[in-house]
């Protein structure tokens, strides 16, 4: 149960410090209290029933570029 | 691809792959690295890396399991409220079945106590609001992950009224726990840092890590990608003898964490002295209620003592493991008397323990 997903939930609706978000397919309800400046459309880390951080994609992006352009100079398997 | 996938890309997983045997060739010994994280310790074990970088890197799991790491005597001190006239126990699911020396929760449960499992501490607030004859005691486990919700219950609590709500804390912080292991396993040669407990406390709390002890650290997630990233750079830190902190997990950990729960933690605990598992008792490791939440503390509240630390339960080693002292296959109970059926520490009981992840994805279950 303290187990923390790594994949993001994406914020669909939000009312209140809850919200409905979207995690590989199932809808499910969070708070969002610990994060209170969380949008709609957002992506966001949740445990344990509570986004505790906002996903970055251009952040993410650029972790993927980096290791894309300076990682690895073998062959793709 | 969609962005997030990419993080379970094998294609880029290989790259890195590669990028670390370069690295690793030509040192003689293999680094020893420790996954601080009980969710990284099942992570590594679930996408099969720990096998795979196992020719490369010596792979220790840390103190990083918030079960695991609850001492004997706070477990006892658990057992002890629930056998309270007029008190209904909330508690998170793993700490049902680690047995203390008066069995577990679960067997009191069966002899008549009144324990309620619960997801957050906001349930167990919820709890104490049906049912207003009774206490409602929280039993407060987990990190800086965890413990921003405890705030927000106990906060909830005062500011609505709700007095038949307590909370025992028994929350702790990581910072501090990694001094005093680094002060005692003089074998890590970098940490792997838990990525969620990152993402609340920010990078800061860990500089002390690199400056005082010379060990570098790696904050990353839990995608395979996000680990071996992680681990290339906590390498390179290593090879190049730069004792720093790096933050690997930068779409989710800024560096000053989570601001909103970092103020809930100041606002509602104390940094006080915590017993941990295997560790003993560290300074400022632990979250006590703070003054003005004072009447929640179930503590005070209920008149307990807490109990005196015990020794260790005879023949499990869990305290050794979670110092990575020693891996789960080296205690002589590991996949003999003690399963996850039927557990005798809870480094077997927790699904986050390193015990319970060996012995469910390793060679030797
Ligand atoms: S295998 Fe069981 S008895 Fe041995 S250290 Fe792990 S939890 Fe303790």
């Amino acid at each position: 149960m303290f187990m923390c997903l790594g994949v993001p939930a994406r914020i669909e609706e939000l009312e209140g410090d809850r919200a409905t978000v979207s995690l590989e397919g199932t809808r499910r309800r969070v708070s969002v209290a610990l994060t209170p400046d969380v949008k709609v459309g957002d992506y966001v880390l949740v445990h344990a029933g509570y986004a505790v951080a906002v996903v970055d994609e251009e952040s993410a992006r650029e972790t993927i570029r980096l290791i894309e352009e300076a990682y690895g100079t073998l062959e793709e398997v | 691809m969609e962005l997030w996938k990419r993080f379970k890309d094998p294609a880029l997983a290989q790259k890195l792959l590669q990028e670390l045997k370069g690295l690793c060739q030509g040192s003689s010994q293999r680094p020893t690295l420790m996954e601080v994280c009980g969710t990284h310790t099942v992570a590594l074990s679930r996408t099969g890396l720990r096998e795979v970088l196992s020719p490369y890197l010596d792979l220790r799991s840390g103190p990083g399991c918030p079960v695991c790491v609850t001492d004997d005597s706070d477990i006892d001190l658990m057992a002890e409220v629930a056998r309270q006239p007029g008190v209904i126990v909330a508690t998170y699911g793993d700490m049902l079945r680690v047995p203390g020396s008066y069995g577990t929760l679960l067997d009191l449960k069966a002899a008549g106590a009144r324990v309620q499992l619960v997801y957050s501490a906001l349930d167990a607030l919820e709890l104490a609001r049906e049912n207003p004859r009774d206490t409602v005691v929280m039993l407060g486990v987990g990190f800086e992950t965890t413990a921003p919700v405890a705030a927000l219950a106990v906060q909830r609590a005062a500011s609505e009224g709700i007095s038949n709500f307590l909370m025992l804390s028994l929350h702790k912080t990581i910072p501090n726990a990694l001094r005093a292991l680094l002060a005692e396993n003089s074998r890590i040669d970098g940490l792997i840092l838990p990525g969620h407990v990152s993402a609340i406390i920010g990078e800061e709390p860990y500089r002390f890590i690199a400056e005082e002890s010379g060990v570098p650290a790696v904050i990353t997630g839990f995608e395979a990608v996000d680990m071996l990233l992680g681990i290339v750079e906590l390498v390179r830190l290593i090879v190049a003898g730069r004792p720093e902190v790096l933050n690997a997990y930068r779409r989710v950990v800024s560096p000053d964490g989570n601001p909103r729960a970092r103020a809930l933690l100041e606002e509602a605990f104390r940094p006080v002295a915590a017993r941990w598992r295997g560790l003993g008792s560290i300074p400022d490791s632990g979250l006590a209620l703070a003054e003005p939440f004072a009447a929640y503390d179930a503590l005070q509240a209920l008149g307990l003592r807490r109990p005196e630390a015990r020794p260790p339960r005879r023949g499990c080693r869990c305290g050794e493991v979670l110092r990575g002292l020693i891996e789960p296959a080296e205690c002589g109970l590991f996949a003999k008397a003690c399963t996850p059926h039927s557990p005798v520490g809870p480094c077997m009981v927790s699904s986050e323990g390193a015990c319970a992840a060996h012995y469910t994805y390793g060679r030797n279950g």
